[in-house]
């Protein structure tokens, strides 16, 4: 989880979790919820991101509620997330299900859709072209929870959450 | 140092200081569970649970279960409660909008830290508790460990002085804030002042309740005599205690707010976030749906209000009107007072107590091209359904009067 590079996408201001995650997809499995992320802003997106890709957001990114957005981003192979300013539940989350999420102040301005960005999570870098960028550093309670791979399978290896199946 | 009141519970909570910008772990002291969590949060694979006398567990997103797939996390949420011996289960028959359940069943205290997977917990700010809502992986984790981490955010206070008018509710308060001031991320926000001793209970969870549309961390009233009183009226073994900030706190911002000063708001659709002004500017927008409900606004203040303004009148022809008291006390209570009686005899749909129009999910959903103004808590687009309808917020009077004229009203006008 140290280093992420990929395609980005560029998104607004206070993209919120019921457009990311709507009400009505909560009924549905992971798998078939991931089709219909940003169905208010930007319906066609499920069909046009690849794995490896990084969604990079405004400020506010992720307002709302608490349902598991990030798993419906890594079900779709979203590498990391990159945002002006995160709602913080949303970047507990995000850390949480194992989601690489780094805060750069103007990501909007200086990184255009289709580049190509390299994030640095160990030195707390994003490269893009020739230009390199600070990201805030991680506290290391959290780049542990990365490096686990998330919350849930940090509770595995604590014996404190049986096996799950995926 | 002089310490915010979330300082001070954090600091509590974590046996030491709690300086801002520091990351606390803390004790939780209660835990709420919902019914939908269940569906695919893995609380099945829990070895134990930390202390079961700390975790409660609440039917309220989706009941009576609406679906098979709903019905499948009511099993295994009754399951959960069985193999961990949980005895504080709100099943149906007890059940209601959850942060109303902590309220009335005085399970949010002064000081205490609470964690619930759903973004409007900071409702239990209200009576000075650290509460907000956290992610379902941070939820398991508190149940298996019993602690969790804050990091120590800066405060914005809010200074109210003076008395709110009549028909004026703490929904109006929270849009004049969140249409003057904007958002809160990354702050908690703090009530205090000379006003707040007037302020009563069911506005202040209003206010908390709504804090997470501005995106804060946390909303926190201070444990004033009132709110000590309304505790041990739920929880006559409480015993709570005042919480208060320090005089010489030091705050990101601190603002006055004249209650006086405060008029019958709306926001637009979209957001609250700079996004609200008087009702004035919208009266006579046609609306298909007026809806009264949720953990903001399903309170017993706000159906006592709605019956108030509806009794003896008509919902619009073409208009509907659902209410949805918070929970089966609250339904219990008002169908004592015959407040119910009058709602249906104005022509509203009265449902169970449930989440259910609030996100979208069953009872009141909207189609395509209708506009709703909704007494609940969030108007993004796709809220209360289709992505091409429209939510506008206001307060339960406010929903009330437009209800009976079919279009935005003024409460002051309808009433007269
Ligand atoms: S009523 Fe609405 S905001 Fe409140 S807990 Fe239920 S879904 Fe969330």
């Amino acid at each position: 989880m140290n280093q992420v590079s990929g395609r980005a996408w560029v998104f607004g201001d206070g993209i919120n979790t019921d457009d990311m995650y709507p009400g009505f997809a909560m009924r549905l499995p992971i798998e078939e919820a991931a089709r219909h992320m940003f169905h208010a802003s930007r319906p066609e997106w499920p069909q046009l991101v690849h794995p490896g890709d990084v969604v990079v957001a405004g400020r506010n990114f992720g307002l709302g509620s608490s349902r598991p957005v990030p798993l419906l981003f890594r079900e779709l192979g979203v590498a990391a997330l990159v945002a002006e300013q995160f709602n913080s539940l949303f970047f507990r989350n995000c850390i949480n299900y194992g989601l690489p999420a780094a805060t750069l102040p103007s990501a909007t301005r200086l990184i255009r859709e289709g580049e190509t960005v390299l994030i640095d999570f160990t030195d707390g870098s994003l490269r893009v072209g020739e230009t390199v960028h600070p990201i805030a550093p991680l506290p290391e309670l959290l780049r542990a929870v990365l490096d686990a791979e998330g919350l849930l399978r940090q509770l595995e290896l604590d014996g404190k959450l049986r096996p799950g199946k995926g | 140092m002089p310490e915010t009141l979330i300082q001070k519970v954090l600091g509590r909570a974590s046996g030491g200081q709690a300086e801002v910008g520091e990351i606390v772990v803390c004790e939780v002291d209660l835990t709420a569970l919902i019914d939908i969590q269940f569906a695919h949060d893995r609380l099945a694979d829990v070895v134990s649970v930390a202390d079961p006398d700390r975790i409660m567990i609440v039917f309220d997103h989706a009941v009576p279960a609406p679906s098979i797939r709903d019905a499948e996390s009511g099993r295994k949420a009754r399951a959960f409660a069985a193999e961990h011996g949980i005895r504080k289960l709100f099943d149906l028959g007890q059940h209601g909008i959850v942060h109303q359940v902590l309220a009335e069943q005085g399970l949010a205290r002064p000081g205490w830290v609470v964690a619930c997977t759903d973004s409007h917990t900071c409702a239990a700010g209200a009576v000075g508790a650290a509460a907000r809502g956290l992610g379902p992986a941070e939820v398991l984790q508190i149940v298996c460990t019993g602690r969790t981490w804050h990091q120590v955010p800066p405060t914005v206070h809010y200074a109210l002085s003076g008395r709110k008018s009549p028909w004026v509710n703490g929904k109006d308060i929270f849009l004049h804030i969140a249409g003057r001031y904007g958002d809160a991320t990354g702050h908690a926000v703090e009530f205090g002042g000379p006003g707040l001793a007037e302020l009563p209970m069911a506005d202040r969870r209003t206010i908390a309740t709504q804090g997470a549309e501005i995106g804060a961390d946390f909303t926190i009233f201070p444990a004033d005599q009132h709110c000590l009183d309304y505790v041990t009226a739920a929880a006559p073994d409480a015993e709570p205690a005042p919480v208060r900030p320090d005089e010489d706190a030091e705050y990101a911002a601190v603002r006055g707010i004249e209650l006086s000063g405060i008029s019958p708001m709306v926001a637009r659709p979209g957001t609250v976030i700079e996004n609200a002004g008087p009702v004035g500017d919208l009266v006579g927008t046609r609306i298909d749906q007026a809806f009264i409900g949720s953990c903001a606004n399903g309170q017993l203040a706000d159906l006592e209000v709605a019956a108030e303004i509806l009794k003896g009148q008509q919902v619009a022809s073409g208009t509907r009107l659902i209410v949805t008291p918070a929970s089966q006390r609250i339904y219990l209570e008002a169908s004592r007072r015959g407040l119910l009686a009058d709602l249906v005899e104005a022509g509203a749909t009265v449902t169970n107590p449930t989440c259910g129009a609030c996100f979208g999910y069953h009872m009141g959903t909207l189609a395509a091209g209708e506009v709703c103004i909704t007494a609940s808590t969030r108007n993004f687009k796709g809220r209360m359904g289709s992505t091409e309808a429209e939510v506008y917020m206001a307060s339960p009077a406010t929903v009330a009067a437009s209800a009976i004229r079919g279009v935005i009203s003024d409460v002051r006008e309808v009433v007269g």
